[in-house]
Order: C-alpha cells, then sequence, then structure tokens
C-alpha cells in the first residue's frame, strides 16, 4: 500500500463511522426486541437486554452475601430451610428480597456489618434460590408459547400446565393455539385476512390496467387522471359512511367486508403501477397477436399476465405488506371479534396485561412473515417504490 | 408517486427500451373491438373504487353537517349560551374546542399543544428528518463496499408495522422504576450520571420522540428513492467539476442536489402526505394522551371512541383539505411527465 491509498482510505474513515453507526442506530431497537423475547420474565423485569450475553447468573451473589450464615447446603440455619421452595417462592422478586434483608432478624441487622446487595445481585440470589432451570437459563422460548396461546397469567403457560393450575380459557392441549386472546389465532386471522386482500386488488388491477394501456375507450386519459388523484385520498375519509354500510348489512366483523375495503383501496396505485407497466411493453407483440385473431381475453390470459409478472410480484409484496401491517382498516371492521396480529398487539400495549417478554414475543411474531417476504423479495419491492408509492 | 416519474430511467419502466412512444397512444384500428369490450375490463375496479372511495367520501361529506348518529342537522346540537356556527357546528368543534382563546398567548400555547400544531411539528420535523438521514445515507453508501448490506438495515424498519414499530420503541423508551433502567435509552443517560426521563409523558418532548419513530421507519423509503435519483445524475458532470477544482461538498449542494430537486420534491410531498395520514403511531404510543393527539388519531377518537359520526367526519374533512393540495399536484405532475414521454 503506497501513501496514496492510505490517505484515501484515511479519509474514508468519517464515511465509515456515519455508516456505521447510522446502521447500529437502525439495527438496535429491533435486536432489542429479539433479545427480550427471548429472554426469561424475572431477567426481562430486573435488567436490561443488553446484560442478557454478560451477566452470569451464578451462585456468585449468593456466596457472597448469603454463605456464610446459611451455608452452601443452604440449609445452616435451621429456621430458614432455603431448600424450601414455599418460603423461596415468597422472594421471586428482588424487591421483595430486598425487604426482607433489609429487616432485622432477633434485633440485629440481617446482614450484620454486610452492605445490601444491589437490585441485580438480589435477583440473582433469588433465582439461584429458586434452582430451576428455567429462572437460571438465559434464554427460554416460553414467551413465545405464552404469547402463541394467549397466555395472561404469572408464571407460564408450560409450568401453569404441568402444575394444572392454567386459566380458565386454556385447555393445555393442542386447541389452545386457537384461544381468541393469542397470536396463534390472530396469525391465522392475519394469514385470511391478507391473501384475498392481496390477490383480488392484483387480478382487478390487471383488468383495468390492460384497458388502460391497450383499449381505447372514450374517457381514458380523464379517468386515469382522476385514478391518480385518487391515490392520496386519506382512509379515514372514507371509514365513517363504510362502517355504518356494514353494521347494516351484517358485513362488521367478516372477513368479506375487509377484503372488499383493502381491495378499494389498494386499487388506485395498482391500476397505477400496471397500467405504466404493461404500457412498456413491445406494440408489435399486440399487433401480431391481435392480427392472428386473438381475442382480448386470450391477449389477456396468454400475453399481459405472463409478462405483468414483475409489476404483479412488486404489487404483491406492496399489498401484502400494507395489509398485514395495517391497524386502523382492522380495528374498525374486524375488532376484536376477529382479531388480527396488529390489533392483539396494539391491545396488549394499552392495556398493559402482559409483560414486556410476552409483547415482545407477541411483536416478533408478527413481524416474521413480512420480514421473510421482505428480504426474499426486495428486489420487487425497491421496484415498486420506484415506480410509485402513494397509498391510502 | 415517486421517483420514477422524476427519473423516467429508473425502476420497472426504465429497464426496458420503449419501442413505443406513449403508453397512452391512439390504440391502432386493429385493437378497437368495439365500445362495450374496455368497460367490461374496467368494471371490478371502478366498482369496487366508486364504492369504497368516492361514494364515501361524499358521504362523509354530508355527515359532516350532521349530529352525532346522522340523523338530524349539526345545528340541532348548539347549546344556549354556547358560541354555534349552525350546520357547520361540527367544524366549529373540531377547529376551535382544543384552543384556549382567553387570550393570544394561551392561544398561541394551547395551539402547539392540540391536534393541529402536533401535525405541523410531526410534518416539519419528520419530513426533514427523513430526508436528511435518507440524502446523507444515499450519498454516504454509496461510498463503501457493504452499501447493499447498509441500504438493507436502513430499509428493514419498512417491513415492520407501526404497531410493531409502536412496541420496539417504547422498550427504548421505557421509564423503569428508581433501581433500574430497562430502557435502552434511559440506561445510557443514568450510566453517565443523568437522570432518568419520562419520555413518552413529558410534555413536549414526547411528541417529538414519537417522531423518532417515524423517522426510523420512513428513513428508508426516502434513502431508496433518492439513491436511485443519485446513480441517475451523470457521472461526467461530477467529474468535470472534480477537475475543475470543486470540493466535494460544492458538488453535492451546486451539482447533485440541483439536478436531484425533482425527485427531493416528490419525497417531500410524498412523505408530507404520509404523515397526514399517519395514526398507528400516537394510537399505539400514547393513545393521544399527554398533548401528543394529531389529527389522524383525533379523527378516530371521536368517531369510535366518542361515537360521535358528525365531529368525527368534520375532522375526516378538515383532514382532507389539507390533502387537496397534493392531490393537485400529483395529477399536475402525472399531466407534465405524460406529457414528456
Amino acid at each position: 500500500m503506497n501513501r496514496d491509498q492510505i490517505n484515501k482510505q484515511l479519509n474514508k474513515l468519517p464515511t465509515h463511522a456515519i455508516v456505521i453507526l447510522t446502521m447500529v442506530i437502525w439495527a438496535v431497537p429491533t435486536l432489542g426486541l429479539l433479545v427480550t423475547s427471548l429472554r426469561p420474565p424475572e431477567a426481562v423485569g430486573s435488567s436490561g437486554w443488553w446484560t442478557a450475553f454478560t451477566t452470569q447468573r451464578t451462585a456468585g451473589p449468593y456466596e457472597t452475601y448469603c454463605a456464610e450464615c446459611h451455608g452452601t447446603d443452604r440449609k445452616a440455619l435451621p429456621q430458614a430451610d432455603l431448600t424450601n421452595p414455599e418460603l423461596i417462592a415468597k422472594y421471586s422478586r428482588s424487591l421483595q428480597l430486598l425487604a426482607l434483608l433489609r429487616q432485622d432478624i432477633n434485633g440485629q441487622p440481617h446482614m450484620g456489618n454486610m452492605p445490601l446487595p444491589t437490585a441485580q445481585e438480589a435477583a440473582d440470589i433469588a433465582s439461584y434460590l429458586r434452582d430451576d432451570d428455567q429462572a437460571n437459563s438465559r434464554f427460554t422460548l416460553n414467551n413465545y408459547i405464552d404469547a402463541l396461546v394467549g397466555y395472561r397469567g404469572r408464571s407460564s403457560y408450560t409450568a401453569d400446565c404441568e402444575a394444572g393450575t392454567q386459566p380458565p380459557d386454556l385447555k393445555c392441549n393442542l386447541s389452545d393455539i386457537l384461544n381468541p386472546r393469542g397470536m396463534g389465532r390472530a396469525f391465522i386471522n392475519s394469514l385470511f385476512v391478507t391473501l384475498p386482500a392481496t390477490f383480488i386488488p392484483i387480478l382487478f388491477a390487471a383488468f383495468a390496467g390492460y384497458a388502460f394501456a391497450w383499449l381505447d375507450f372514450k374517457g381514458r386519459f380523464l379517468l386515469f387522471a382522476l385514478l391518480v388523484g385518487l391515490q392520496v385520498v386519506p382512509l379515514q375519509m372514507t371509514l365513517v359512511p363504510i362502517s355504518r354500510f356494514y353494521a347494516q348489512t351484517g358485513l362488521n366483523g367478516t372477513f368479506l367486508g375487509v377484503w372488499l375495503f383493502h381491495t378499494g383501496f389498494g386499487m388506485p396505485y395498482a391500476i397505477y403501477l400496471m397500467r405504466n407497466f404493461l404500457g412498456t411493453l413491445p406494440r408489435d407483440l399486440f399487433e401480431s397477436a391481435y392480427l392472428d385473431g386473438a381475442t382480448h381475453w386470450t391477449v389477456f390470459r396468454q400475453l399481459v399476465v405472463p409478462l405483468a409478472m414483475p409489476a404483479i410480484a412488486s404489487l404483491g409484496i406492496f399489498q401484502f405488506l400494507w395489509v398485514w401491517n395495517d391497524l386502523l382498516v382492522a380495528l374498525v371492521f374486524l375488532g376484536g371479534t376477529t382479531p388480527v396480529m396488529t390489533y392483539q398487539i396494539s391491545n396488549m400495549v394499552t392495556s398493559l396485561g402482559s409483560g414486556w417478554q410476552v409483547l415482545t414475543a407477541a411483536a416478533f411474531l408478527s413481524m416474521l412473515l413480512p420480514m421473510i417476504v421482505f428480504f426474499s423479495l426486495q428486489r420487487y419491492f425497491v421496484r415498486g417504490l420506484l415506480a410509485g408509492s402513494v397509498k391510502g | 408517486m415517486a421517483a420514477s416519474q422524476a427519473n423516467s430511467n429508473i425502476g420497472m419502466s426504465g429497464k426496458r427500451k420503449r419501442k413505443q412512444a406513449s403508453p397512452n397512444p391512439p390504440v391502432p384500428q386493429i385493437m378497437k373491438q368495439g365500445a362495450f369490450v374496455p368497460w367490461l375490463y374496467l368494471l371490478p375496479a371502478l366498482a369496487v373504487m366508486t364504492f369504497f372511495i368516492v361514494y364515501p367520501m361524499i358521504n362523509t361529506i354530508g355527515l359532516s353537517f350532521m349530529n352525532s348518529d346522522g340523523t338530524a342537522s349539526a345545528a340541532t346540537t348548539c347549546r344556549d349560551g354556547q358560541p354555534c356556527w349552525g350546520v357547520f357546528e361540527n367544524y366549529r368543534y373540531a377547529l376551535t374546542d382544543e384552543f384556549n382563546t382567553s387570550s393570544p398567548a394561551a392561544l398561541w400555547k394551547s395551539f402547539w399543544s392540540s391536534s393541529y400544531g402536533n401535525t405541523i411539528k410531526w410534518i416539519v420535523v419528520m419530513v426533514f428528518g427523513t430526508v436528511t438521514v435518507g440524502l446523507a445515507f444515499a450519498v454516504l453508501a454509496d461510498r463503501v463496499k457493504y452499501e447493499a448490506l447498509a441500504k438493507a438495515v436502513l430499509f428493514m424498519p419498512m417491513a415492520i408495522s407501526f404497531v410493531g414499530a409502536g412496541v420496539i420503541w417504547k422498550f427504548v423508551y421505557d421509564y423503569g422504576t428508581s433501581q433500574t433502567q430497562i430502557g435502552l435509552l434511559n440506561s445510557i443517560i443514568t450510566s453517565l450520571g443523568g437522570r432518568p426521563v419520562a419520555w413518552l409523558s413529558t410534555i413536549p418532548i414526547n411528541t417529538f420522540m414519537i417522531v423518532i419513530v417515524g423517522i426510523w421507519i420512513w428513513s428508508g423509503f426516502c434513502m431508496t428513492i433518492l439513491a436511485a435519483a443519485l446513480k441517475s445524475v451523470p457521472d461526467e458532470i461530477i467529474e468535470a467539476a472534480r477537475v475543475d477544482g470543486a470540493a466535494e461538498w460544492t458538488v453535492f449542494w451546486k451539482i447533485i442536489v440541483p439536478i436531484i430537486l425533482p425527485t427531493i420534491t416528490v419525497v417531500v410531498t410524498t412523505m408530507v402526505i404520509n404523515v397526514l395520514k399517519l395514526f398507528d403511531l400516537v394510537y399505539v404510543m400514547t393513545g393521544g394522551n399527554f398533548k401528543t393527539d394529531v389529527i389522524a388519531n383525533r379523527m378516530y377518537t371521536e368517531m369510535y371512541k366518542n361515537f360521535n359520526v358528525g365531529r368525527g367526519t368534520a375532522v375526516a374533512v378538515i383532514l382532507v383539505v389539507a390533502i387537496i393540495p397534493f392531490i393537485y399536484l400529483n395529477i399536475k405532475r402525472f399531466l407534465e411527465q405524460e406529457a414528456s414521454r
């Protein structure tokens, strides 16, 4: 490497620093979500997720603070048998344990001259005393199970089922995955909403896009210009009359109602994209097909649909992500009767019914499918984005 | 409406060499198959759009002059001794209720904590933030070898729902107990010796904390479109400027920015529309409490929490009026682009 090259690399250092710093800022919040969703509840509540990789849950704090009196077998004092699970269960949280340590024993300070352990150390002592693998392990999949079945108790679904103390709405068999409060059911509902709400608009848009690009009719240009304007109409503008209409016709809370609504709203952008794409196909292709006597229907099926696949892919991803991630439409038209994933999570956030560990697991579950779709088909997504992307 | 309109040489239409000058040409005689067939192809699309967009829009305007359940004129909801705008009563409520008009100072203060003031804060900060981050990152990532990875990381939040993003950032902003901070931001602050802050309930910073989430989500979008525009800037021009001794900074501001200005305009208008319609983030993170309400969330609150059809639709109409200039811009740009094809 000569001097010029070194200089060049040095000049690039600030660029690297800014780019990498931005990447870190962008990635860390999501990483925190993922790590938290895999940690046991006690750990989530008592320490930051970034400590999950560093903090050792060993007997260390116990050895430091307690072993002198309670012994390594935790039984030295007969009146405080620390192997008794019922006794230990009282001090499941660091706060409870610390409160105990602050109390006097026989008129003497519990800890003698020793300083009190910190909250973190107290939590470690508590989990060491519980001596169960669940609490001592750094990571667990229990939060995902709890989220999937909609468990909202104080322990965990698996533990409760083993002890037979599960909440009344859970049966501890496979049917729990369909519990209306759980993310498993919501996942199925989301799929049920999203797939048709992606497919129908693409089909309708392909029809209309073909007409706008290759058929002649009166008012073609005017109608298309109008459509361009409709692309930015906010969803909020149409919610009220539609929900009133749905309430009258019984479409409220039905999948059909949501499919139709998403189809209507996806249409202007979808047609716009389709027409612009189809318009770039070579004219000779269509001319020779018509000369050979092909009907419009044949041309549509055998020429347009296969050739429009890239546009259909872009549109498909867009519509899929849009519908899957939508909250407002699901909130208004489906609500709690057929909860989808976004609805379920927003409910967990606002009602604060469950801890961070279940909430983060639920959020990650909802992000899983869009992430897979997104990263495997990113190319088409970017293309669709570049071809125009304002959406109701 | 994004960049390919401003840069017709990129995106899906750009890869193909057009044999045909315009997608809206006089259609050749042989393709005409009567006046009826085209409408068959248009029918499904036009039907759903008419029913789900056009008709409800008109209906919404009508309902905004009605009472809370749409059965009588809004004028009937006026109370004696209270200000009243007759049939425009819902608009009086929507436009003035959040304001304290006792003095100009109080009005100024209440405006900036109202849904209107907050929406303006959102527009200014979020549009500036996303475009700045997007443009800076597009320029810088272009110069490193791991460009694809870097862009994918910035772009990833686009795949996450607003609800998911709300959970992610609520956790970052978490305001813990006095002993432990499990929220990343407060933990950093306390480890530097500062005091933890309740980010989402401290007025007025809470609105900006939610805007940051918006910037986190949408920067990737701006970056992608601006990066495509940057790639379309001819290298010769930049090289020529460098040969003439122009500094990188000058090249960027005096050459690159003017060339991609049309795309920047497109991105800015798109972002303004997105911000105006944004509802989910505020709904999930604060529910519009602690003076973080925005117009789009207020519409939801009036309609589906207070069950007041008239007021809800009046807020929706105000929202659409704010968007009308962009509908106009959208059509205008489309016409220009069609003319230049």
